[in-house]
């Protein structure tokens, strides 16, 4: 069940999260330059990534399947 | 040995044998258990099952799981049992005095000579009848342990990576929700936990799906529902088994039960409730094609700010550095006018432009000047300057002014 969570370590939540956070911070404070970029470079970052995540366009559904023993795995389901 | 009936008919044949007035003389005499026996047999074949409608009364559900009551009118009663196998298919058990219809054969019970209805089915003849009952009962119990409270409501996560189904495998359902989701966001990946949604024993399946699926599907939200039915089809979800696993979920459950009208119990445990499938799967997850404009515009207006800062910054640069030049400008043009002014200071206090106003000055041959009448006393020849060159003088004679 290791792979149960996701795939990558940061959510689509936090990065989108982040994401508005660190426009609101873009558009109002003042800020120094370089904390700017640095705040550029990760916002980019995150629109990015997240993008990449969005791009996966095949579903991939799973069965839970019940054992002999009682003991529960998951296996790929295709639906028919 | 011969059967109860063919005693009876041997009985009535041998008594129309005889002539009209004479006693039965041969009388036949039957045991208790004979008797019984060919009355239940007597019923049994000359009624067919039929529908009774009455009163309940004295309701009882014996541990063997059968339940027994009489149904009654105004003026008269019989007695019922309804056996175990038909009572688990009842959602409740029906109040005393409630008005019902039975489905059953007449009957004698011939242990007790009791005559009396096997019921295979109890129908409340009101509206609803006891399936609304059983809602409502189950209803005022889970919200009497506050189950059914609005502060329990979790919300449903905005962006869930794994979609969990509890559903019949092979009902529209599964599809309806696995066609939505790959719609919308198919980076996500639907776990369906398979269940038997309707008939006999389904609520373990589905409370049992349910666990499994929290403890082993590694879901962020479950989708517990089915597509649509009678609310026979429906009454799984109306079962307490399942509204405790529902509100025990550790993840937020969305019910897609699928009927507009009549809500389950599922739908008020759940954490959020759906009208179908579909739209359970419309709420679960977020929509991809808006999600993408989303980020589009988060990108153009993190870009449009960071070269907002870029550019102030630059002009900031600008700005002082043109104030540098024109500041140095300012001190070099100040140095100037003061060289000027000093120049000016300095050529009115030269001899020179004494000189030149013609004046003169007398210097004695040392080169000192002669200022006053005594700087003469020991001085006969002196030189005069004047602008442009020398004069050489002698003394003649002195007369000081007072």
């Amino acid at each position: 069940m290791s792979e149960a969570k996701g795939r990558d370590d940061v959510g689509l939540e936090e990065r989108l999260a982040r994401l508005e956070a660190i426009v609101e911070r873009l558009e109002q404070d003042e800020l120094e330059l370089q904390e700017a970029l640095e705040l550029f470079e990760e916002g980019i970052g995150h629109v990015r990534a997240a993008h990449g995540l969005l791009d996966e366009t095949r579903l991939r559904v799973e069965k839970l399947v019940v054992e002999m023993d009682g003991a529960v795995s998951v296996e790929p389901h295709s639906p028919e | 040995m011969t059967g109860p009936l063919d005693l009876f008919a041997a009985a009535e044949a041998e008594r129309q044998t005889r002539p009209p007035g004479e006693p039965d003389a041969p009388r036949t005499t039957y045991s208790v258990s004979n008797l019984n026996r060919l009355v239940r047999e007597l019923l049994d074949q000359s009624l067919p099952p039929m529908w009774v409608s009455g009163e309940v009364s004295n309701w009882k559900r014996a541990g063997s799981g059968h339940c027994y009551f009489s149904l009654k009118d105004a003026d008269a009663q019989v007695r019922c049992v309804l056996f175990a196998s038909d009572a688990r298919r009842l959602p409740t058990d029906p109040e005393e005095g409630m008005a019902v219809r039975v489905f059953g054969t007449v009957t004698l019970y011939e242990q007790r000579g009791d005559f009396q209805i096997v019921v295979r089915e109890v129908e409340a003849t009101d509206a609803g009848g006891l399936w609304r009952l059983a809602f409502e009962q189950l209803r005022a119990k889970l919200d009497g342990e506050g189950l059914l409270a609005a502060e329990r409501k979790r919300p449903v996560p905005r962006y869930p990576r794994r979609v969990g189904v509890v559903t019949s495998p092979v009902g529209a359902a599964v599809h309806d929700v696995i066609r939505v989701v790959e719609a919308r966001a198919p980076w996500c990946t639907v776990v369906l936990s398979p269940a038997r949604v309707q008939g006999d024993g389904a609520e373990h399946e589905i409370a049992a799906a349910l666990e499994r699926l929290a403890e082993h599907g590694g879901v962020d939200v479950i989708i517990v529902g089915r597509g649509g039915g009678s609310v026979e089809d429906l009454w799984a979800f109306n079962r307490e088994e399942v509204a405790r696993a529902i509100a025990a979920s550790p993840v937020p459950v969305v019910s897609a039960v699928g009927h507009e009208t009549d809500v389950t119990i599922a739908d008020l445990v759940a954490d959020l409730r759906a009208a179908t499938p579909s739209a359970a799967a419309e709420q679960a997850v977020p929509d991809g094609a808006a999600l993408r404009r989303q980020l589009r515009m988060a990108a153009q207006r993190i870009g449009g700010a960071a070269s907002r800062i870029v550019a102030d910054q630059h002009r900031r640069v600008d700005t002082l550095a043109a104030g540098l030049e024109s500041g140095m400008q300012a001190i070099m043009e100040r140095r100037a006018r003061r060289l000027t002014r000093s120049m000016d200071k300095l050529e009115a206090l030269s001899p020179l432009a004494a000189l030149k106003r013609g004046y003169a000055v007398a210097q004695d041959a040392d080169g000192r000047l002669l200022r006053r009448t005594a700087d003469f006393d020991d001085v006969d020849t002196f030189r005069l300057r004047v602008v442009d060159g020398r004069v050489d003088c002698s003394v003649e004679g002195t007369e000081r002014h007072e």
